[in-house]
């Protein structure tokens, strides 16, 4: 399931509903994303988002985890809006009967969202506003999952 | 169509979304980011290093050389820094 929203999320909350009446769920993978103050230069984030191709693109990174490793579910929620330093951004859960799928899949979900989710970064501090610069990194990231399938993307 | 602009390209172009009949003679998204340029000093401005927008049609990422027949929404934006 993928949810965009403006309110908090309660990770222990949501981490219960998705294994309420799941047995076979052993195994349980949660990554937290944080909005991160480089040393008092943050104030603010605000996050600009595509509503309609964000929902979408999320929709399809789930499928395309799911299709890769056995999970029993799966949950990204994404905030919008505007955040300030330690308020959440991100949470993606994954849920296996074993560890290893749970952790890869949350891997992979992250990677992928990094550079095919449509949201982007504005940081305003004392020194002004800037958008947020894409990372190099997180195309090396999300590529090396990549088949050949979907190499041409 | 209907074109919409995300980030600092809605910034630049100063809209975030019209409805625009393009030339017959714009067939791609390339095509379409240069015509776009020449309808003025804030277009020419926010599409000036078009190598690095990116781009959908209908919701969905393409790539520069997409074909633009049978869009109804076509939208630019920089490279996403969500998560």
């Amino acid at each position: 399931m993928i949810r965009v929203q403006q309110e908090d999320f309660d990770v222990g909350a949501e981490i219960a509903a998705l294994k309420a009446g799941r047995p076979d769920i052993g195994a349980v993978v949660a990554f937290l994303g944080t909005v991160r103050d480089q040393d008092g230069a943050v104030d603010e984030l605000s996050l600009e988002h595509y509503p309609g191709m964000t929902e979408r693109e999320l929709e399809r990174i789930e499928t395309e985890a799911r299709a890769r490793w056995p999970l029993q579910d799966a949950l990204i929620v994404h905030r919008v809006g505007t955040l300030r330093p330690s308020d959440n951004i991100v949470l993606v859960l994954t849920a296996s009967a074993h560890r290893e799928a749970a952790f890869a899949a949350a891997e992979f979900l992250m990677d992928y969202l990094k550079t095919r989710a449509p949201f982007w970064k504005r940081e305003t501090g004392p020194s002004g506003s800037r958008w947020v610069e894409a990372n190099a990194k997180d195309d090396a990231a999300s590529a090396r999952w990549r088949s050949s399938k979907d190499a041409a993307e | 169509m209907r074109l919409l602009y995300f980030a600092w390209i809605k910034e630049k172009t100063g809209i975030s979304a019209e409805e625009i009949d393009v030339p017959a003679s714009v067939t791609t998204v390339a095509e379409l980011m240069a015509w776009l340029k020449t309808r003025g000093p804030e277009f020419e401005h926010a599409f000036a290093r078009s190598e690095v927008i990116r781009a959908a049609i209908d919701q969905s990422h393409v790539r520069h050389d997409a074909h633009l027949a049978g869009a109804r929404e076509i939208a630019f934006f920089p490279p996403v820094t969500g998560g």
